[in-house]
């Protein structure tokens, strides 16, 4: 255990845990969009960063990323903190002006209006869908393309993904929205910002309603050797 | 057969490898003219293949093998007045040689006499100069590192042992354990050369104390900034010595297999590389028990793609490792959690090479060479509005006045000096009042630029400091990973803002902007890409903020670059109507009205290219 203080609050954290997981712990907000529990910390949307102070010295690190430390003192709301978390706000607003979620945080981190020029994107490209999709799911359908400005998610060159099994969970992860996901009859619809692939959907031997794509039931027999079966049911019809 | 000659070749001790030492010189005649001609990148583009082919038939006809020999060397660093060719052993410079130049040569050299045509001439003095330490270029350099390329045929590794070269390797591994090692580079003072500036042998002495299964060595030879060559022509004019270097540091580290990570642009480094390490290893220097030591290390070439940021230690690792080449956060530090997550020393190209120098010569010898917290030399490519393009070799400390005038010969065409770019693209521009400032890795920090890997790029009184600082970002929002928000997002707004700037779109508010978010890139960036790319702007900002200020209220650009900010007239007062003007317009603009009468330019048709303005020589083109 180390004892460290975050906003003047003294307090005890296991050691290798980072800020991020400390301050949750502790009911302590800090903001942050490429985050979560599922998959590894990245530290590229920067929201999550805070001032510590180290050998006498003050610096800005990813809380997301950086581990407790004994005697670390930790400020969230500087004043340094909260100038440029509003600046990397501007900079999202100005990238996906239209975009709901982005809008809400701006403004809860009190940013009305962005001062630069606008684009109309509703991805943030914080990876967490792709990351999911490899580290998760295992199954690297969707990736990161192009480099820099040009960066952008999708399936390789655009097109329907031979390994993708529709599970969703790259839309479910998005903390923005951008990837849009649907069911509509026997078929589920999966819109990520750049393209877009259709899934032939499996009925509930019991109930009839269209449950599961049958892609991520081939997946999930090959990944468990469970028999066919066993996906007959929803998990709603299941004894 | 040839299993046991390469087993015959292999030295056992450090005894053998003076001894091979020893026979080489001796079977050298050192009276013997040797003709080098420089086989470096920016000779071969200026032609030094004929040049040399011309040499390699002249000796065949004259059946002169006995009486002359020919060495094609690396870059000796005149890149400006290349191809270079040195008679040795005199050291007689001669410049801009052509292929027809090369039997007059050979027949002069062999009769002792000199080729007076083709001797260095100061612009400045008109005086001739015949050997190359005298040559002003050369005077002010200190070529620890660079010195021994006009000597060396990189692909001959005789060459480099035949100088002394794998001596501190024998020193090292016979005599010194790894920690004395570790100390000596400490003593030495050396930091590192990549940009950094981080002090190598605690660098080296963290890793060997990080605890892993395995430790790795890195050499880094991606170098990416616009007009920089200098780890290029290291790598390729003299390999042996950056291998020394890895060696002697993986011992002291406690590795056994290292990496050298050079840019597939490079093909000439990559193959002399390629050429040093298959060599190194017949002669029992790299692979199992070196030297009869019982130390083993081995080193691997891995070539990078091209993009920029794999530069940065972590991105190189990943790209190393098969990733995508992007940075990740330093919290933990390579040395303790690298490539493979194992404590990995990473040094660049020149770091590597000046090991050598200290474990033979010692440390001490080496610190009292440079400034108080920046020892031994520095390799810069001097580029821009130069009079001598080159690569240079100096003293850390020296001043940029000597730099840049001293040895780089001034601006050309006795135009004015404005600003010097140091560090790369992302460094700073230092304006004139700075000319005096001593180079070292501490005071260019606080000029508010770099040391960098070491480009110096020079600018004159037609350079827009607007438009360098909108280049530069340019440069660098096209070669930013885009992994992180502030650095893939600011770098564009910064562009997008320097950009209406340039074309005449500045607004109020537009300094302030670009200062907020520089402090955004420099607090938040997850690398060292982002947080350094603002410098050209604020530096830019600090040193000539009038610049930004013309460009934004008074819509005009000083320099006459940014074009939408520039318009033509004719001075009728002072045209005489020669007509000058009118046949160098590409876009017929401007109307010959015959003698006497003052032309006449449409600003409608005009394309504000300037031509019009170079050509007159009586300042009746005005550019407002």
């Amino acid at each position: 255990m180390v004892t460290l203080t975050i906003d003047g609050r003294k307090l005890k954290a296991e050691e290798g845990k980072t800020i991020l997981q400390v301050a949750e712990d502790n009911n302590i907000y800090i903001p942050t969009l490429c985050f979560n529990e599922a998959v590894k910390a990245y530290g590229a949307c920067r929201l999550c960063l805070v001032e510590i102070t180290r050998r006498g010295r003050e610096k800005l690190v990813a809380s997301c990323l950086y581990e407790v430390e004994e005697g670390l003192k930790v400020k969230t709301g500087s004043d340094r903190v909260v100038a440029n978390r509003k600046m990397l706000m501007e900079l999202l607003l100005a990238r996906c002006p239209n975009n709901k979620e982005v809008q809400d945080l701006a403004r809860k981190l009190g940013v009305e209006e962005t001062s630069f020029q606008q684009d109309d994107n509703q991805c943030i490209l914080c990876a967490l869908c792709v990351r999911v999709c490899q580290e998760v799911v295992g199954v690297s359908a969707i990736s990161l393309v192009n480099r820099g400005v040009d960066r952008q998610m999708g399936t390789p060159y655009y097109e329907p993904s031979d390994v993708c099994i529709g599970c969703g969970s790259c839309a479910y992860v998005c903390p923005v929205g951008a990837i849009k996901f649907e069911d509509i009859g026997d078929t589920r619809y999966i819109k990520w910002p750049n393209n877009k692939m259709e899934f032939k959907l499996k009925k509930c031997k019991t109930c009839g309603s269209y449950w599961i794509p049958e892609r991520q039931i081939e997946y999930m027999m090959e990944q468990t050797g469970l028999p066919p079966d066993t996906f007959d049911n929803c998990p709603d019809c299941r004894d | 057969m040839a299993k046991k000659q390469q087993t015959s070749k292999r030295l056992n001790s450090v005894a053998a490898l003076e001894a091979l030492r020893k026979a080489i010189v001796a079977s050298r005649d050192p009276d013997k003219p040797c003709i080098t001609v420089c086989g470096g990148t920016g000779c071969l583009a200026l032609g030094a293949r004929d040049v040399i082919a011309g040499f390699k038939r002249e000796i065949e006809k004259g059946g002169l093998e006995g009486k002359v020999s020919l060495k094609i060397t690396g870059c000796p660093g005149f890149c400006e007045k290349g191809p270079l060719v040195v008679i040795k052993p005199e050291d007689i410079l001669y410049q801009q040689v052509k292929a027809g130049d090369a039997a007059e040569i050979i027949s002069e050299t062999v009769k002792g006499n000199i080729v007076d045509r083709l001797l260095y001439v100061d612009p400045n003095t008109g005086k001739k100069t015949t050997y190359e330490s005298d040559v002003p270029f050369y005077k002010k350099q200190k070529r620890l590192l660079l010195g021994s390329n006009s000597s060396i045929d990189p692909t001959v590794i005789e060459d480099y042992l035949a100088l002394g070269g794998y001596a501190a390797l024998g020193r090292a591994l016979s005599g010194m354990t790894p920690e004395g090692i570790i100390d000596e580079v400490k003593k030495s003072g050396l930091r590192g050369r990549g940009g950094g500036g981080f002090p190598t042998g605690a660098k080296w002495e963290t890793c060997r104390k990080a605890e892993g299964e395995k430790r790795y060595v890195i050499c880094n030879c991606d170098e990416g900034d616009p007009g920089a060559f200098m780890d290029r022509s290291l790598m390729e004019g003299n390999p042996h010595s950056v291998l020394e270097g890895m060696i002697i540091g993986a011992y002291a580290v406690g590795s056994h297999e290292g990496y050298i990570y050079v840019r597939n642009e490079y093909p000439l480094a990559v193959k002399n590389a390629e050429i040093a390490i298959e060599q190194a290893e017949e002669y029992g220097l790299l692979g199992r028990n070196i030297l009869g030591s019982g130390f083993d290390f081995s080193v691997k070439i891995s070539r990078g793609g091209g993009a920029f940021v794999c530069g940065e230690s972590t991105a190189l690792m990943a790209s190393l490792e098969g990733k995508v080449g992007e940075p990740r956060a330093k919290y933990v530090h390579t040395v303790e959690k690298g490539l493979w997550e194992q404590p990995t020393n990473l040094n660049n190209v020149e770091t590597w090479a000046n090991v050598p120098l200290i474990i033979k010569d010692g440390a001490g010898r080496y610190a009292k060479i440079g400034s108080e917290g920046s020892k031994g030399t520095k390799i810069f490519s001097l580029v821009g509005k130069i009079n001598n393009t080159g690569l240079i070799e100096v003293p850390m400390g020296i001043t940029l006045r000597e730099i840049i005038y001293g040895i780089g010969g001034g601006i050309p065409e006795g135009k004015k000096f404005k600003a010097v770019q140091t560090g790369g693209p992302s460094g700073g521009c230092i304006p004139d009042s700075f000319l005096d400032l001593p180079v070292d890795f501490d005071q260019l920090d606080k000029a508010g630029s770099m040391m960098g890997s070491g480009g110096m790029i020079i600018m004159d009184e037609n350079s827009c400091m607007v438009d360098i600082a909108r280049y530069f970002i340019n440069f660098l929002e096209g070669e930013s990973c885009g992994k992180c928000l502030p650095c893939r997002e600011g770098l564009k707004r910064m562009s997008q803002i320097l950009t209406g700037i340039t074309e005449g779109r500045g607004k109020d508010g537009d300094i302030d902007l670009l200062e907020r978010l520089s402090a955004t890139l420099v607090d938040c960036s997850l690398c060292a890409l982002g947080s350094t790319a603002p410098n050209p702007v604020l530096t830019t900002l600090r040193y000539f903020r009038d610049e930004y200020e013309a460009h934004i209220k008074d819509k005009r650009c000083p320099a006459g670059v940014c074009k939408a900010l520039v318009t033509y007239s004719i001075d009728e007062e002072k045209c005489p109507g020669c007509g000058l003007c009118a046949k160098a317009c590409p876009v017929e603009a401007i109307t010959d009205m015959g003698k006497k009468k003052p032309a006449i330019l449409d600003k409608e048709k005009c394309i504000k290219c300037g031509a019009c303005y170079d050509v007159c020589n009586l300042g009746a083109v005005i550019r407002k």
